[in-house]
């Protein structure tokens, strides 16, 4: 391993060169008074001065983190529910089937949740829009906040409900005075997943949004099969920046939350949306 | 401690496996069955096997396998040199971060750097090759999904590494294995299920994928995703999109069950 050293960090330069030279080419360019994505040909801001008044633009923005924060709340609030679900059903065998039923949104491309989520709402009569968008994030991020959740219960000791039903605690109490601060930091991190799978959702709400109505990702996706425009890029990195901020924020609170024990079982399930 | 019926609250939750993971299933399924008309058929299911819908899956599998087998090429020995390195948390923090980053920005990326007068070509030019076609081809197509999941691929093989006990390595070399038969016969087998994970979460979504092909292939590859986008959103014919999203169902539960099914033998 000794001499190979050099060779080997080579490689993982490469490789971290090549995962954020696009993010990068799209900052730089963002500053191109040229108006295109070759030839740098002056510095300007005029981009980002054309992405903060563009009023349609920050409509959607608005959106999208009003979509995003309303149905992770209400996903945690059901994955909570869910993951109490599971951990209280006895049976093996009823406890798999659950958890594989939990899973099957997780592992279904995009492009069937969205088109059966289309037909879904299109023969119950919910409009396409805000309504529509809202239940499917809803619908998509329930899973993931569950597989956040569950681990912190399962390692609860169960001795910890025992001791508060013989001290006479309801099970109201024992629930909102016992479990619920023990699994908080899985809500937590539940949250803050289902926030991310969110924003960054594009394939489902693609489907289930109508004329009017669309979240960030459907606009550049729109405004990307228009060819190149250097507002995107300009918003882009100002996404980058917010995008930064955020994990680091994250990154930070998990760290003071609790200890790195729990391996996130985001790596594994991460499917891109 | 039965559920004594004070579990309303738990109803949420399985009104939510009802209505948006099972109904979804069955409608598509019920779906498949009718034509733009309206009318009951199998007509869909026939069509399905005709050449061009043959020949479409046949190609969404080939792209599928190419994205996953260099991805794996890629990420695997990026997945154990990171092990290796000090500051692993940070390093690894530094692979997840581009996944936050809208996929669709970083595909608009590529429109620029693989474009006409994009860094590539200049390059190219340089070379004495001179200018290439290199958007709205096979190969922008992979390589734009092989770098969108690289990310995926690394982390479960990372994870599937870290968990690799040491002392084993010692014990082949202890045992008179070469570097290459302890890779070989070691390192693979224990971390196989890292790469399972990682081909799963990436040979899933690259059969489904309809954006990058869009926007970075053009008309070059269709997939059947692209195909399923089409028939919902461009032609409205749910009946014949429903059928290949059925097939497009059949094939990944046969690559989970396939996948899953030999995880017996290598388990510690």
């Amino acid at each position: 391993m000794r001499n190979k050293n050099g060779f080997s960090n080579l490689y993982l330069v490469l490789v971290f060169a090549v995962l954020y030279a696009p993010i990068f080419y799209l900052m730089y360019y963002s500053f191109n008074s040229g108006g295109t994505m070759h030839e740098f040909e002056g510095f300007t801001l005029d981009y980002y001065r054309e992405v903060i008044q563009d009023t349609r633009l920050i409509i959607i923005v608005i959106n999208t983190l009003v979509i995003a924060l309303l149905s992770s709340a209400i996903a945690t609030l059901i994955a909570i529910v869910g993951a109490l679900a599971i951990q209280r059903t006895r049976s093996r065998r009823a406890k798999n089937s659950l958890l594989s039923l939990n899973n099957v949104l997780i592992v279904s491309p995009d492009v069937i949740i969205g088109a059966s989520f289309l037909i879904l709402f299109t023969i119950v009569g919910i409009k396409l829009g805000f309504v529509s968008v809202l239940l499917s994030h809803v619908a998509f991020s329930v899973p993931i906040a569950v597989l956040m959740i569950l681990p912190h219960l399962q390692d609860m000791s169960p001795t910890l409900t025992d001791a508060a039903h013989d001290l006479g605690a309801s099970r109201r109490d024992v629930l909102t005075k016992v479990i619920l601060p023990i699994i908080k930091p899985g809500i937590f991190s539940g949250f803050f997943m289902a926030l991310t799978y969110s924003l960054d959702d594009f394939a489902v709400t693609f489907f289930v949004t109508g004329n009017g109505y669309s979240t960030l990702s459907v606009e550049i996706y729109s405004r990307a099969r228009q060819g190149v425009s250097l507002s995107i890029n300009a918003l882009s990195t100002m996404i980058f920046l917010f995008t930064i901020l955020l994990v680091v924020g994250y990154y930070f609170l998990t760290r003071r939350k609790h200890r790195p024990r729990i391996a996130e079982p985001v790596a594994e399930l991460g499917v891109p949306r | 401690m039965k559920n004594k019926g004070r579990s309303y609250y738990l109803i949420p939750y399985y009104l939510w496996i009802a209505l948006f993971v099972i109904a979804p299933v069955l409608l598509i399924i019920y779906y498949s069955l009718f034509d733009l008309d309206g009318h009951l058929t199998i007509d869909n299911y026939v069509n399905f096997f005709t050449p061009v819908y043959l020949k479409m899956t046949l190609n969404s599998f080939w792209y599928a396998f190419l994205i996953t087998a260099f991805s794996l090429l890629i990420a695997y020995p990026a997945a154990y040199l990171l092990t290796r390195t000090k500051h692993k948390q940070l390093w690894l923090l530094l692979i997840i971060l581009p996944t936050w980053i809208n996929l669709l920005l970083k595909t608009y990326a590529f429109i620029g750097i693989f474009g006409k007068f994009g860094p590539v070509n200049n390059f190219f030019d340089l070379l004495g090759l001179g200018e290439q076609q290199i958007l709205f081809t096979g190969f922008s197509f992979v390589f734009v999904s092989v770098y969108i999941f690289i990310p995926f691929m690394i982390l479960p093989i990372y994870s599937a590494l870290e968990e690799l006990n040491l002392s084993l390595l010692d014990a082949a070399r202890d045992l008179g294995a070469s570097g290459w038969t302890t890779f070989r016969r070691v390192i693979v087998p224990l971390t196989i299920s890292g790469v399972r994970s990682g081909c799963m979460a990436v040979f899933i979504p690259a059969l489904s994928l309809f954006m990058i092909t869009r926007l970075i292939a053009g008309s070059q590859v269709i997939t059947l995703g692209t195909a399923i986008e089409q028939h919902f959103l461009v032609t409205q014919d749910w009946g014949m999109g429903s059928t290949v999203a059925v097939f497009l169902i059949a094939i990944m539960a046969l690559f989970m069950i396939v996948t899953g099914g030999s995880r017996k033998g290598v388990q510690k």
